[in-house]
């Protein structure tokens, strides 16, 4: 993480500001927080000494999750509260997103803060065993710290419920909610077909409650400052913050909290600079053909990871950090990645390398999935080379409506919508390619993947 | 009246043996590498003992006949 001044900088030093950011990551710097000061700036933790009682609250504060699917927290709450008999909560940290390392910072700087939303979540749907499922968890700084913070809080005797650190291998789809239970029952992790859902039947057998860490750290702020607090950000549709991993035109990549609707321009100051994304005019008209068109230094903006879609820099610029506004523009907001590919990169050669790694991440237990993806990698591949056959982008077309809706897990799905958008957003530069020429002024890659050495992610955490 | 009945494919019990889209080609299809692709819509009462047929026919039980339901909290 980069020390750039964002939307969430703030004092250190000062309380927890009613409506101010960041909420979640601690002030002061990168330094992880001690039990005693976590409880010394937002209080002690608010045990409700009661199941359920904790779910209307959620409800009132409008929290989805944070994960990526963006469900009712209360609702998936109340659903494991009700299936009978003795429920598991896992608090899922395996970001698996190589894009995202959100999730890791929180874990490293606040890791208290996930814990306490780990004990209230148990406590409210009836939980006696819960489970913090993070990469590396035996062996490497990360797992020392939450060893370290684990024995801390056992110490003191704030717990009430045994948690245990579970391993997440290094894997696209390992923070999958079915390929997860599928490894803490002692068996891969790869995706199982639904029915029966992991609230009805999930580790051990058990209802099990799987809750992404951001959302367990917004969950013990709502128990301590209530719904209105939460709501005090946001939009009234989608309250509170988020949140996202920025990766900069200039290569630098940060972590920030933002509040929901918060203008993308706002989050992406440097690369959608004011006042170039000009209107168009006589002089420059609209669309890429036109090259002398002034341009922020942000060709496109991916959001919502490899899961989510390209949209126009222009594009980007007119909309807020919300599902209702981007859903509008094509695209959703996932687990809070968003990259501002450079001016000078090929977006077509970005999205096929990111396809061929999709592509080898699948599981391969689903027969379009298997079949489809390799091919539409491939498809890619051949279109962010100079002059394609004729018929290769229908044939990606075709093949990414054939894997559509027909895996067991969103793989596929995601991975299609990825495509479709950049074959939209980059329709300019696949004329170029067909024509043999490619906009691009250097081959050196963007967006980040594991190294396939280690299967380690290159983000700024791990590097 | 009875429920209305949709066809379901479980895709990881699926290898492609394409054996329903033999006994039901009003409703099953195969996509260019043998896997079946299915009509979304609910199985006619006219077509629903050729489908029991198809389920029934599937050699790993990966077809099946499920009740229309409710949208459940996501995966």
């Amino acid at each position: 993480m980069s020390a750039r001044p964002g939307p969430a900088s703030w004092a250190p030093g000062s309380g927890p500001r009613p409506g101010g950011l960041p909420r979640l990551l601690p002030p002061g710097p990168g330094q992880p927080e001690s039990l005693g000061a976590h409880f010394g700036r937002l209080g002690h933790l608010p045990y409700r000494n009661a199941p359920r009682q904790l779910i209307p609250e959620l409800e009132a504060a409008g929290l989805t999750g944070r994960g990526g699917a963006g469900f009712p927290v209360h609702r998936k709450l109340a659903a494991v509260a009700s299936a009978g008999g003795r429920p598991v909560v896992v608090g899922n940290g395996a970001e698996s997103e190589p894009a995202s390392s959100k999730d890791v910072a929180l874990l490293w700087l606040a890791p208290h803060l996930v814990l306490d939303g780990l004990q209230l979540t148990a406590e409210a749907v009836g939980a006696r065993q819960a489970c913090l499922y993070v990469h590396e968890a035996d062996h490497g700084p990360l797992g020392d710290r939450l060893r370290q913070a684990l024995s801390e809080r056992w110490a003191a005797q704030v717990d009430r419920v045994p948690v245990q650190l579970a391993s997440a291998p290094a894997r696209f789809l390992a923070g999958q909610e079915t390929a997860m239970v599928s490894l803490l029952n002692g068996g891969e992790a790869i995706p199982s077909y639904a029915p029966p859902r992991v609230f009805e039947r999930g580790v051990g057998g058990a209802p099990t409650l799987v809750q992404n860490v951001e959302t367990l750290a917004h969950i013990a702020l709502i128990a301590r400052f209530g719904p209105g607090w939460f709501r005090q950000l946001g939009t009234a549709a989608e309250p509170g913050s988020m949140l996202c991993t920025l990766h900069h035109a200039d290569g630098s990549t940060q972590v920030t909290e933002a509040a929901l609707g918060t203008p993308l321009s706002a989050l992406l100051a440097p690369d959608l600079a004011p006042g170039q994304n000009l209107p168009p005019s006589p002089a420059f008209p609209a669309g890429p053909a036109n090259p002398r068109r002034p341009t922020s230094r942000a060709q496109a903006v991916l959001i919502g990871g490899y899961h989510g879609a390209w949209l126009p820099a222009d594009r980007a610029a007119h909309l807020t950090l919300d599902n209702a506004a981007l859903r509008a523009g094509g695209g959703f907001l996932g687990a809070g990645v968003i990259a501002a590919l450079p001016a000078g990169r090929c977006g077509l050669a970005e999205t096929a390398r990111v396809v061929r790694y999709l592509a080898l991440e699948s599981a391969g237990q689903c027969g379009p999935c298997l079949n489809g993806l390799p091919r539409i990698a491939g498809g890619l591949a051949e279109l962010a080379g100079p002059r394609p056959g004729p018929q290769v982008r229908a044939d990606v077309e075709r093949w990414a409506g054939l894997v559509s809706g027909r895996g067991a897990c969103a793989h596929p799905d995601g991975s299609v919508r990825f495509v479709r958008s950049a074959l939209t957003v980059f329709a300019a530069e696949l004329r170029q390619h067909a024509n043999g020429r490619c906009p691009a002024t250097t081959t050196k890659p963007f967006l980040p993947l594991p190294d396939p050495a280690t299967g380690h992610h290159s983000n700024g955490s791990r590097r | 009246m009875s429920a209305q009945k949709q066809l379901k494919v479980n895709p990881i019990a699926c290898v492609g043996h394409g054996a329903c889209a033999e006994l039901l080609p009003e409703m099953i299809s195969l996509d260019e590498w043998g896997y079946p692709l299915l009509d979304p819509r609910p199985v006619p009462a006219a077509l629903e003992r050729q489908a029991r047929r198809a389920v029934g026919g599937c050699p790993v039980l990966a077809l099946r006949l499920a009740r229309l339901t409710q949208p459940q909290p996501a995966a």
